[in-house]
């Protein structure tokens, strides 16, 4: 019996995609943002709101993962910005190589901002690079506070958590300074914005961190172009 | 799946390297944070490996824990129930170094005794 090193990462081929489309984002300066959730947290409201917000002239754009339907993409056409739709017909998370196939007819010198709306699901999509500059975590007061400390990893990876739907704190047994302490346990010093996509209460912070980061974005590519 | 997949796929790969040997055991490393849950990794491995030319191939695993250096005295040490304060000078500014793994570690091969290569290439 003769044991063969391997010391690679399982993900590996998904890893050097990803690590292509980060150095192509890069090159043309596109800012791209993960979105991840569980089903229902509110990740295509928390979108909607942000088009709408968002000035018409800029160069944003959506690709929007499900596992069926071209629902999503239907409700943020309607905000005129490119979006498409990835159904993986069964897969539970997006990969990179879904993200490379969908990208391919846009040019992305015309693109300052993409969005990635993965698959609704805590789990797998936190294993799969996609190339983004930044995975944001999306979690709704109609779930656990305890969601951070039983699906760490997504906490762990994700730059900023979202926690959405705060129109309904009242009415559910949410606490949600347990809820931040939590996701702190496992991020120390995550940041986090607290919002409702149908009252509107917290989309100036939410949008107020997306302009930071794209201020941040822009002038590091700028850096390491000249 | 699509990470029993992933790990199949690599066997598969690293065997192309060794000729007239077959594949016993792989070994995978998988941190307390990379959101793999293990049950479900070996029970997606064990389907996809059924009636295959991989059917006897072994997964091991190893979990790794999350392991933090502080900023301040360098200490390393496994963090648990989150607490991720240092433990020699209670600072907190410490950072992960290791516990989101996803790595494959070894892959043990055996070589064919002769009459099973025949039997192999009839």
């Amino acid at each position: 019996m003769n044991r063969v090193p391997l010391e690679k990462k399982v993900l590996s081929e998904n890893d050097r995609l990803a690590a292509e489309l980060r150095a192509r984002f890069q090159e043309h300066g596109v800012l791209c943002l993960n979105l991840i959730s569980s089903p229902g947290s509110g990740k295509t409201s928390l979108l909607e709101r942000t088009l709408e917000l968002l000035p018409r002239r800029d160069r944003v754009a959506v690709l929007t993962g499900d596992i069926q339907t071209e629902n999503d993409a239907n409700r943020l056409k309607r905000f005129h910005f490119p979006v498409k739709q990835i159904t993986t017909g069964g897969t539970c998370h997006l990969d990179a190589r879904m993200i490379e196939r969908h990208l391919a007819d846009w040019r992305l010198e015309d693109l300052d901002l993409l969005f990635i709306e993965n698959v609704g699901n805590l789990v797998c999509p936190s294993s799969y690079d996609l190339g983004e500059a930044a995975k944001v975590v999306v979690l709704s007061v109609t779930e656990g506070e305890d969601k951070p400390l039983k699906y760490p990893s997504i906490f762990f990876k994700s730059d900023l958590l979202v926690l959405s739907k705060i129109d309904l704190l009242p009415y559910v047994p949410f606490d949600i300074e347990v809820a931040a302490e939590n996701a702190r346990k496992v991020h120390p010093g995550m940041e986090i914005v607290k919002v409702s996509c149908l009252m509107g209460n917290g989309l100036h912070e939410w949008m107020m961190w997306l302009g930071e980061r794209r201020r941040a974005h822009k002038s590091l590519v700028q850096q390491t172009a000249s | 799946m699509g990470i029993a997949n992933s790990v199949l796929d690599a066997v598969r790969t690293e065997m192309g390297r060794h000729p007239g040997t077959y594949p016993c055991k792989i070994g995978v490393r998988i941190g307390e944070m990379a959101a793999i849950d293990q049950d479900a990794l070996r029970f997606c491995f064990e389907a996809m490996i059924l009636e295959t030319d991989l059917s006897s191939l072994e997964l091991a695993i190893e979990v790794c824990p999350r392991r933090h250096r502080c900023q301040a005295c360098a200490r390393e040490f496994v963090v648990r129930d989150y607490d991720s304060r240092c433990p020699q000078c209670a600072s907190l500014e410490t950072v992960c170094i290791s516990g989101d793994e996803l790595e494959l570690a070894y892959l043990e091969v055996e070589e064919y005794e002769p009459s099973a290569v025949g039997e192999k290439s009839s």
